[in-house]
């Protein structure tokens, strides 16, 4: 059989900013991150990372109005790369929104441990953000580095 | 018309409380989950209420937000809450999050036969 030549390999994914994209983001993600062969605790801490991700979009950047969320899921040297991008009202001061329990919406029962779960279930985090512009998170997981759950 | 991939069945005796959720919890199967139950919570007045979450196939931290708000409820109402039968992927999200403190956490479920 061919070896296949998997570094290059990428995916672009669109989603209209509703919560019901939730699932459907972290499953796409899911599928394409599975030809790295990662284990089961890899793939669990990859969708909860996205559904992390997306979901800010949804519930801060967009505040549950209309928008667009942009998805790029990229293979790198042993391991995947997923970018996530929103055009909504940026985060003023990120340093603050990555604390744990940092949180802008109480009443919504919000935990406030998004970014503290995206970065202990990641390998890296970067999030650049402008207020009015939109935030993009970058999300690095290297496969088969686990000493895991 | 779009599959709801998350839900519960509960029972109930003697002030005992058992709700078994299944599915996937985050911030979408979140909001209505918090309506159903706090619907629940409010009819039934539990004196004990357990969440199994044996058939919880994935949690982010809006799953969090969930227990932690069904917890102050049921302290509201009087009653007290426990999570029986997380899995290993449940179970790291709740320790990151220092939640497991709160709650009683049993890893089979013991005292909800009903």
């Amino acid at each position: 059989m061919r070896k296949e030549k998997r570094g290059g390999n990428r995916m672009r994914l669109s989603l209209p900013a509703l919560s019901v994209n939730e699932g459907v983001a972290r499953a796409a993600v899911a599928a394409f991150c599975a030809q790295c062969d990662p284990s089961a605790t890899e793939l669990a801490d990859i969708k909860c990372a996205v559904s992390e991700a997306v979901t800010n979009c949804i519930v801060h950047a967009y505040r549950e109005r209309r928008g667009e969320i942009s998805i790029t899921v990229r293979l790198i040297e042993g391991g995947v790369r997923i970018a996530i991008r929103d055009r909504g009202c940026g985060i003023p001061d990120v340093r603050l929104a990555r604390e744990p329990l940092f949180t802008t919406d109480a009443a919504g029962e919000r935990s406030g441990m998004g970014f503290t779960v995206m970065e202990s279930f990641m390998d890296r985090l970067s999030v650049r953000s402008k207020r009015g512009k939109g935030t993009l998170v970058i999300l690095t997981k290297y496969i088969g580095r686990e000493g895991g759950v | 018309m779009i599959h709801r991939n998350y839900g519960y069945d509960t029972r109930s005796r003697d002030g005992l409380l058992c709700v078994y959720l299944y599915g996937e919890i985050d911030h979408h199967s979140a909001v209505a989950l918090r309506e159903e139950l706090d619907e629940l919570l409010w009819r039934e007045r539990p004196r004990r209420l357990v969440l199994n979450l044996a058939r919880i196939d994935f949690m982010d931290s809006a799953g969090l937000g969930l227990l932690m708000g069904r917890y102050r409820l049921v302290r509201e109402l009087g009653g007290v809450m426990a999570l029986t039968a997380p899995n290993p992927r449940v179970l790291k999200i709740l320790r990151l999050s220092g939640m497991e403190r709160f709650f009683e956490i049993e890893d089979v479920p013991k005292g909800e036969k009903i």
